[in-house]
């Protein structure tokens, strides 16, 4: 490989890293500015402008408070548990195509950290690599609401990793590929985009989602309410400010995967106009380039919108109660992704597309009927 | 007894498919949550921006000067009983000859502490004053402390100032509570 190509491959591997620090930092402001605004209030705005240095003041308060090890933990567990933690999430945005490809010269680029041809498989192993981060950290602290946070940590995420890798599987199938990049060139035109050709499996992988990242109505290792702290109940300073970024990272990463493989990544409709008209108007190389920014800034819209989604059912939905939390795992969306696959792969005999929109309104009908048939829920008022 | 009518018996009935498959009323929570991202923010910007507390927010002590510009305080020590927080101390003097257009009183306090941090606001002090010589301000807060020294206010910080008169009966004024300008000289 040339020099060049090397240099602007480690660039393109930095700056992915640091946007990736970048939006985690100020999806903590982010979240607590939502946090505000759908209860009615402001949200911080004491510190800077509109308080947007409101994560520094946060860092800062992290970095100078004692970090402490209890003295029954075990201690350098103690302190692999959120090096983990960070460390996974870090790695998972790797593989994430954020764009199309830089041209310069003769060469072209592209906006990839690194292009393997099993991007979604490396991006499952790291994931399941994560809740040893918590586990670990839970287990360490020696302490019985830190191991029961573990174990609800463990059992959830492997719990819904068996339905995310279903879901997922129909979109493997239709793509034929398990390179990020080759999913989202599949999804080329709008409506091919796989959340209209998947809809069940989105829903589904979009569950499974967000008890992977343990947010809620997923929250159950950290539920303050039973838990005191969950896994991290021991921990302060930086290595508590470890656990939240990784949280923060991970769901970043989460909304990236979800909008490359279900909402056609940097594409966008009449993106082939767009680029004609850019490479016809500026040139071969510089038309292209703008282009790409342009999906790539598409591209960070789509995940804006995702981060902002996980908050906004963060404060709107409560927790689940664990016995439901494994029921709707087990009984409900592994069966329906088996289903799914099933149809998927039924409609692929016969080159249909859309094939799972049969579950869907099969679904809706049967939920209609039930609700028809259920008996009028009368509310009557309490009396005296 | 029933409180509202607002609440509802609890059923335990078997939950519709639909409501198993919780995605309608998460679309309805989800849609009730994002109406209020949306709405106007009742929050008052507090230290930049004040509200007017009404006519009978008690704030900062103020011993009253009469219409000729006389210390009304007898010195009697009532206010002093009354405290329940014991925050008032005072040392009474003798009016001397040529001084009848200080002190209203043959007798008046010659020192007259109210220490702020026992202080609870409760404004029995004025109501127990026979005088009508002590009054706690609706329009002006005592400031926040930064130091130990000088919570002890004195007769420097309690006695009416001339040009800064406080009339209680203000209700017409609806602006920053601690705007000196904005209460109207007289009495
Ligand atoms: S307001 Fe109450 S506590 Fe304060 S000085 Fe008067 S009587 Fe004492
Ligand atoms: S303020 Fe009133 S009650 Fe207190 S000593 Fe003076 S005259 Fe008496």
């Amino acid at each position: 490989m040339d020099l060049t190509v090397l240099l602007v491959k480690g660039l393109i591997i930095l700056v992915i890293f640091g946007i990736t620090l970048l939006i985690a930092t100020y999806s903590t402001y982010a979240e607590r500015k939502v946090a505000g605004f759908l209860q009615d209030r402001l949200g911080p705005n004491r510190a800077g402008p509109f308080g947007l240095l409101q994560p520094i003041a946060d860092a800062g308060k992290m970095f100078f408070k004692e970090d402490f090890i209890p003295a029954q933990a075990s201690k350098w567990l103690f302190i692999l548990g959120p090096c983990l933690a960070m460390l996974t999430a870090l790695m998972s945005s790797a593989v994430i195509p954020f764009g199309d490809s830089i041209r310069f010269g003769e060469y072209t680029i592209p906006m990839q950290a690194i292009e393997i041809n099993i991007g979604v498989l490396y991006i499952f192993g790291v994931v399941s690599l994560g809740v040893y981060g918590i586990m670990v950290g839970g287990w360490a602290s020696n302490n019985k609401f830190s191991l029961l946070g573990a174990i609800r940590a463990a059992s959830q995420n492997i719990s819904y990793e068996i339905a995310l890798g279903l879901s997922l599987i129909a979109i493997l199938m239709m793509t034929g590929s398990l390179s990020l990049r080759a999913i989202v060139e599949e999804q080329a035109t709008f409506f091919e985009w796989n959340v209209f050709t998947q809809p069940l499996g989105f829903i589904i992988f979009l569950t499974c989602a967000f008890a992977e990242c343990n947010r809620t109505p997923f929250d159950l290792p950290e539920c303050e309410t039973e838990l005191v702290g969950g896994y991290h109940t021991e921990y302060s300073s930086m290595k508590l400010g470890f656990y939240l970024f990784a949280e923060y990272i991970n769901m970043f990463v989460s909304s990236a995967f979800i909008s490359s493989l279900y909402f056609g990544g940097y594409h966008y409709p009449f993106m082939n106009a767009v680029h004609d008209a850019l490479t016809g108007s500026m040139g071969e190389i510089t038309g292209h380039n703008i282009a790409t920014a342009i999906g790539t800034v598409v591209f960070f819209a789509k995940i804006f919108f995702f981060i902002f989604f996980f908050m906004w059912v963060r404060w709107t939905i409560p927790r689940f109660r664990y016995d439901q939390l494994m029921n709707l795992g087990w009984k409900t969306l592994i069966p329906l992704s088996i289903l799914n696959v099933v149809v998927t792969g039924a409609g692929l005999l016969y080159d249909i597309k859309y094939t799972t929109w049969l579950i869907v309104v099969v679904m809706v009908v049967l939920a209609v009927m039930s609700s028809a048939r259920a008996p009028k829920s009368q509310a009557a008022p309490q009396r005296a | 007894m029933q409180l509202t009518n607002r609440s509802k018996q609890v059923s335990n009935k078997e939950m519709t498919l639909a409501e198993k498959m919780y995605l309608p009323s998460i679309a309805q929570g989800l849609a009730i949550t994002i109406k209020h991202f949306f709405m106007k923010k009742p929050t008052i910007q507090y230290p930049e921006v004040k509200r007017y507390l009404g006519p009978v927010f008690r704030g900062h002590h103020v011993l009253k000067r009469d219409e000729q510009g006389r210390e009304r305080c007898t010195a009697c020590g009532l206010c002093a009983v009354a405290c329940p927080a014991e925050a008032i101390s005072m040392i009474a003097a003798e009016r001397k000859k040529g001084e009848e257009n200080l002190y209203r009183e043959e007798k008046y306090a010659a020192v007259y502490e109210i220490n702020m941090l026992r202080c609870i606001f409760c404004g029995l002090c004025e109501e127990a004053c026979p005088k009508q010589a002590i009054y706690l301000r609706h329009d002006r807060m005592v400031p926040v402390f930064q130091e130990r020294d000088g919570i002890v206010y004195g007769k420097d910080k309690l006695v009416e100032r001339m040009d800064d008169r406080y009339v209680r009966m203000n209700s017409e004024v609806k602006a920053t509570p601690t705007e000196p300008s904005l209460t109207k000289a007289a009495t």
